[in-house]
């Protein structure tokens, strides 16, 4: 029973009106976010000005004046060089990528035998797809296939000797080829190893804990390059007279314990933040302690330190660089060693190689970043504020 | 009675196997015998690869005579200087080529991570393609770009780029004018310490003051003026004893003034470039950090924004950048190692050559490490008593 008639009342909402020109449209995103105050308005003039300076530097030199392809240096020097470019012609040397392009990607790798790491990349990529797709099933039996079976066939495919495949030294292999292996051994045998190492950082056993601190400490205050200088100087020195290692097993070997050492500081982080009482809960159940921490705890350690492992995955992707100083060539090596082929030698073979490697590089840890951005979201179970 | 003694009784646990305390002990002695025995094998196995290298183990090697020469000695070393003292420049010039990087890092990296947080939509798209550009790409790459490709490009002495204040550059490096100190300089020296030393002092008595009566007094230019004034001042009186030995150009090189030369400058560069990436990145994290909440109640106490930015917003974030921050410090000093792929005398690099004429693998390892260690112990101690003034304090 109502006391008032209310019947003027309105019964349906009014239809919202579209915003005034001054708080929405592009007139209000410029005044909001280009010349908000006078300030605002010098910085966009000081942006303005960086971006008029550099980009058409760089549109310039990377497109419109490159040489894209041609046989040799004369396509990318000056006459004045001895080459055919007008004198100040700058622009990026493409055709030297070009003519170089196999060797950056395998570097003397036998050229009728290129087809071995083509097809392992083919396998890898056919195996490493569906494992970063969430909706695919079968995700147990895929990540066995993508991080044992695979390095196993790889390793025959790529180093041969059996099946009547001709054998390829690894000091053949260069290029993207060593970089790639190097980083994707270095994962796989990081992340369990650092595990392991932040397991045993935080064990109750004394001994297995300094043991623990001692190496991951030594290891995370050297460069890699003492690492790298370690493996290959020392190593030959702790084994028995008349073994030797090769050169790129030494590689792995210190760029994988260098990256383990930083991973157990991730997980350890990791297993810090998960609340005690899933531990007490876990040993009320009656399970052990490889129960303990394989079912309840490092599932959930692990995925709350997802951004942190793919940061140690790309800085050890970016490190892998490195192994140019015990003479390796991987990608940035080779292309380092091609700036001296005579028949290149340009002002701008340097420059023009140097970007293709960078953007080589950029293009995988760019990729990285963005996957694990993703996969937190996806992941994201309400921990973080 | 019998229940009683039921309860007394140790809880069985069944076989010995399954108690944690033996187990634990069990696997401790496992996990000691392991080690000590491979530690054994592996002094066996050097011992004998020594013998076998006719190589003599121990530090005396660092007393003879080095025999190469290095291209940067900020002390004074000659091919016929001792292996230790080359180690000890290389170390030198890394904590050189380290302490400028951190600066230089810091302060773009600074400048990078606010700009990502401005409202000006230009400058916030430029400051994050330069960190997804410097973030994403290999440290050493970013030394050859410099080196190979911007440093070596650059026209011979006798084209060289005229800079401002007499330097110039080209593609044996930068020189600018070095300082001459004449007679009686040391007094311009004594005024600029004395001008420190009253700053820091002036600055005390402001903030006492400020805290009994809240009046404010202008620090900076006090102090501004006494840094700059009194060494000014000196220099006056004692009759312009500084003069600049400016570099000259002749036909074939630059002579005189000082000269950086590329290897230097690309390590330097690249480190700052790469580093400030980084850098931004933790410093948006830490202004980010602090809740608006914090921004909203300065304002309404009536603090205008530079206040509100200096005084609220900026002591918050430091607590949460500073730890970072130190480990960004000590990847740089880390990543200073690098200077030995474009021939940077540092560290690694005069050690790397002690190690390879003399064969003391080893002693050299060792070293490098050690004062790789020291290093980072260092930065990382320093950084910790700045992030001790800089934490929170309850009361």
């Amino acid at each position: 029973m109502q006391e008032h008639d209310m019947s003027w009342v309105r019964t349906e909402m009014a239809l919202a009106q579209p915003a005034p020109a001054s708080v929405s449209g592009p007139v209000a995103w410029v005044r909001r976010n280009l010349i908000g105050s006078v300030g605002d308005t010098i910085l966009t003039i000081l942006g303005i000005v960086i971006v008029a300076w550099v980009l058409p530097q760089v549109i310039n030199w990377a497109f419109i004046n490159a040489q894209w392809t041609g046989p040799d240096r004369t396509v990318c020097a000056t006459v004045a060089q001895g080459g055919i470019q007008p004198d100040g012609w700058s622009g990026a040397c493409w055709a030297f990528v070009n003519a170089k392009f196999g060797q950056f990607m395998f570097g003397t790798y036998p050229v009728e035998e290129r087809w071995r790491p083509i097809l392992v990349a083919i396998l890898f990529v056919a195996l490493l797809v569906p494992m970063l797709m969430p909706r695919v099933p079968r995700k147990g039996l895929n990540a066995i296939l993508l991080f044992l079976v695979l390095p196993i066939v790889s390793f025959f495919l790529l180093v041969g000797g059996i099946f009547g495949l001709p054998h390829v030294e690894t000091s053949r292999w260069g290029g993207l080829l060593i970089t790639l292996s190097l980083s994707f051994v270095g994962i796989a045998v990081s992340l369990p190893l650092g595990t392991v190492l932040a397991l045993g950082r935080r064990s109750k056993m004394p001994i297995v804990k300094m043991l623990c601190v001692i190496f991951i400490e030594a290891v995370r205050g050297i460069p890699l390059i003492t690492v790298l200088f370690f493996v290959s100087v020392m190593l030959p020195l702790f084994l028995p007279a008349g073994v030797t290692f090769d050169k790129y097993l030494r590689a792995l070997i210190g760029v994988s314990l260098f990256a383990a050492a930083y991973m157990a500081e991730v997980v350890r982080g990791g297993l810090q933040a998960i609340p005690k009482g899933q531990y007490e809960g876990a040993d009320s159940l009656g399970l052990g302690y490889w129960q303990k921490m394989g079912l309840i705890v490092l599932p959930q350690a692990l995925k709350l330190v997802i951004p942190g492992i793919v940061n140690t995955f790309i800085g050890m992707f970016k490190d892998t660089s490195l192994v140019l100083i015990i003479s390796m060539f991987d990608l940035l090596g080779i292309v380092k060693q091609n700036f001296s082929d005579a028949n290149w030698a340009t002002a701008q073979t340097a420059k023009s190689g140097l970007v293709f490697a960078a953007f080589v590089f950029w293009l995988f840890c760019f990729g990285m970043s963005r996957y694990s951005m993703y996969t937190e979201r996806r992941l994201d179970t309400g921990y973080k504020r | 009675m019998a229940s009683q003694e039921i309860l007394r009784e140790e809880p069985s646990r069944g076989s010995f196997v399954n108690d944690p305390r033996i187990r634990s002990l069990f696997f401790q002695t496992l996990v000691v015998v392991l080690l000590f025995g491979s530690i054994w094998w592996i002094v066996q196995n050097v011992i004998d690869n020594l013998q076998r290298l006719h190589i003599a183990s121990g530090f005396g090697f660092l007393k003879g005579r080095a025999g190469f020469d290095i291209s940067d000695t900020p002390i004074a070393y000659t091919s016929d200087s001792t292996y230790g003292r080359a180690i000890v420049v290389g170390l030198i010039n890394t904590i050189i080529v380290a302490a400028a990087g951190i600066i230089t890092a810091t302060i773009i990296g600074f400048i990078i991570g606010i700009g990502r947080l401005s409202q000006n939509w230009l400058i916030q798209k430029i400051c994050t393609v330069y960190v997804e550009i410097f973030r994403n790409i290999p440290p050493l790459l970013v030394i050859f770009f410099w080196y190979s490709g911007v440093l070596a490009v650059l026209p011979a002495p006798r084209d060289s780029y005229h800079l401002p204040f007499g330097s110039f550059l080209n593609q044996r490096g930068f020189y600018f004018p070095r300082p001459v100190w004449g007679d009686g300089s040391w007094l311009i020296l004594v005024a600029l310490v004395v001008g420190i030393a009253m700053s820091w002092f002036v600055a005390r008595r402001a903030r006492q003051r400020q805290m009994a009566t809240g009046q404010q007094f202008p620090v900076f230019w006090t102090s501004a003026a006494l840094i700059v004034g009194l060494p000014l001042l000196a220099y006056v009186l004692s009759g312009f004893p500084l003069t600049f030995d400016l570099p000259k150009q002749s036909t074939f090189n630059l002579t005189g003034g000082f000269q950086v030369k590329p290897e230097f400058l690309s390590l330097y560069l690249a480190l700052s470039c790469y580093t400030a990436a980084f850098i931004a990145e933790i410093v948006r994290a830490g202004i980010r950090g602090v809740s608006k909440g914090q921004t909203e109640a300065a304002a309404a106490l009536g603090l205008r924004s530079g206040s509100i930015l200096r005084l609220v917003v900026v002591p918050q974030a430091m607590r949460i950048v500073i730890p970072p921050l130190t480990s960004q410090y000590l990847n740089l000093t880390k990543n200073s190692s690098l200077a030995i792929a474009i021939g940077y005398p540092d560290l690694t690099a005069t050690a790397g050559t002690v190690l390879n004429q003399t064969g003391q693998a080893v002693e050299g390892v060792l070293i490098m490490m050690i004062a790789y260690l020291i290093l980072s112990l260092v930065t990382s101690a320093v950084m910790n008593v700045v992030n001790s003034r800089m934490a929170l304090v309850e009361r």
